[in-house]
C-alpha cells in the first residue's frame, strides 16, 4: 500500500500505476485527464506510469469556465 | 469572420460559469446564438460531476474553447492546455496566465512564453492579454493569430476602461482578429467594443449574473450585432456645436 495525494486528499492505494489507481478510486468516466507531480500523463501512458509514496495525482474534468 | 481558418458566424463568445442552473446556462447559450463557448478543467470527483456537465454541452452544437483559468505560471498553463486537448479533442486554447490575484491581470511575460511553446506544438492559442501593443506584437511573433485584450478586470463589469487603447490596437493590428475578453458588464459596453472595430466580444459574468441571464444573452447578441453594423456603417464625425438637421432653407419669418 502507498500514500498518494489525489486532488489534494491523502489516500491509501494498492494500485501500482495510474490506470489501476483510477479504477481503484472508481473514476470510470473517459472525460478525465491526469497529471502526476505537475506533469501531464496522457491516457496511453497511464498504465505505464508507476506510483510512489507521496506522489501528487491530479484528476481533472470539464467544468464551467469563463 | 475566420479565426485559425474556422468560419465563425457569431461575434459573441460566451462563458459557461456561474449560471443559476444547467437549464439557464443552456437557454442562455441558445438565446445568445453563439458559436463558441468557453469551459475549464477542474478537479473531478468520483461521482463524475464534470462529465455530466460536459455531456450536457456536447448536445448544443457549439465549438468548445477550453481555458487555462487560474494558472499563475507558463508551466501550469501549458500542462493545463495539454490536459484540455486530451479531454476536449481540440487544439484551441484560451490561454490565461494570471499575474495578480486581485486584478486577475495577465502575466504577459509568462503568457508570451506559454503562447510560443503551445503554438510550436500545434495549438491555436487565444491569448487573454492586456491592451499593450508591444505585448500584442510579441504574441503574434509567438504564433498567435488572434488577440484577446481585456476591457476591464475579469468579472468586474466595468465596461471598457481604456477605449483609446483598444482603438490603437485596432489601428496597429488591422488584420488580426481582436476579441475583447473580460470586463463587459452591459450591452452598451459590448456595442461600444464592436463600434471601436473589435471583431468579437467574450463575456460570461455579465450574462450569468444578470437577473434574467437568458434575456441578457439575447440583449448582448443584439448589442454585438448593432455595434458591428455601426462600425461597418462608418459613423459620422463628432462636432462641438449644433448643426440643424431640419433644412434652414424655406424657414418662415414669424417673429
Amino acid at each position: 500500500m502507498k500514500q498518494i495525494i489525489v486532488n489534494a486528499e491523502e489516500i491509501t492505494l494498492s494500485a501500482e500505476n495510474i490506470e489501476t489507481a483510477l479504477t481503484e478510486l472508481d473514476y470510470t468516466t473517459p472525460s478525465i485527464a491526469t497529471a502526476l507531480n505537475g506533469l501531464f500523463i496522457p491516457r496511453e501512458l497511464r498504465a505505464g506510469t508507476m506510483l510512489s509514496d507521496g506522489d501528487r495525482l491530479e484528476i481533472l474534468a470539464p467544468m464551467q469556465g469563463g | 469572420m475566420q479565426i485559425y481558418g474556422t468560419e465563425i458566424s457569431s461575434r459573441l463568445f460566451l462563458g459557461t460559469a456561474q449560471y443559476p442552473s444547467p437549464k439557464v446556462l443552456k437557454d442562455a447559450i441558445m438565446a445568445s446564438r453563439c458559436d463558441i463557448i468557453t469551459v475549464s478543467l477542474r478537479r473531478e470527483t468520483s461521482a463524475g460531476s464534470g462529465s455530466g456537465f460536459w455531456d450536457r454541452l456536447r448536445d448544443l452544437n457549439v465549438k468548445i474553447l477550453p481555458n487555462t483559468a487560474g494558472c499563475h505560471s507558463a508551466r501550469e498553463a501549458i500542462t493545463t492546455a495539454h490536459m484540455a486537448r486530451e479531454i476536449f479533442g481540440t487544439t484551441w486554447i484560451k490561454l490565461e496566465v494570471i499575474g495578480h490575484s486581485d486584478t486577475l491581470q495577465p502575466d504577459v511575460f509568462g503568457l508570451v512564453e506559454a503562447a510560443r511553446e503551445l503554438s510550436g506544438e500545434g495549438f491555436q492559442v487565444f491569448p487573454y492579454t492586456t491592451d499593450d501593443l508591444v505585448v500584442g506584437e510579441k504574441l503574434i511573433a509567438a504564433g498567435c493569430e488572434v488577440l484577446m485584450p481585456w476591457g476591464a478586470p475579469i468579472g468586474s463589469g466595468q465596461g471598457l476602461r481604456n477605449p483609446d487603447a483598444l482603438r490603437s490596437m485596432r489601428a496597429h493590428f488591422p488584420d488580426v482578429p481582436l476579441i475583447v475578453d473580460a470586463g463587459i458588464g452591459r450591452p452598451s459596453d459590448a456595442a461600444r467594443a464592436m463600434e471601436l472595430g473589435c471583431d468579437a466580444v467574450l463575456l460570461n459574468t455579465a450574462v450569468a449574473k444578470a437577473g434574467d441571464p437568458v434575456m441578457m444573452a439575447q440583449a448582448m447578441a443584439q448589442a454585438v450585432e448593432a455595434g458591428r453594423q455601426g462600425y461597418l456603417a462608418d459613423p459620422m464625425p463628432k462636432r462641438d456645436m449644433a448643426v440643424p438637421s431640419t433644412p434652414v432653407f424655406g424657414i418662415a419669418e414669424l417673429a
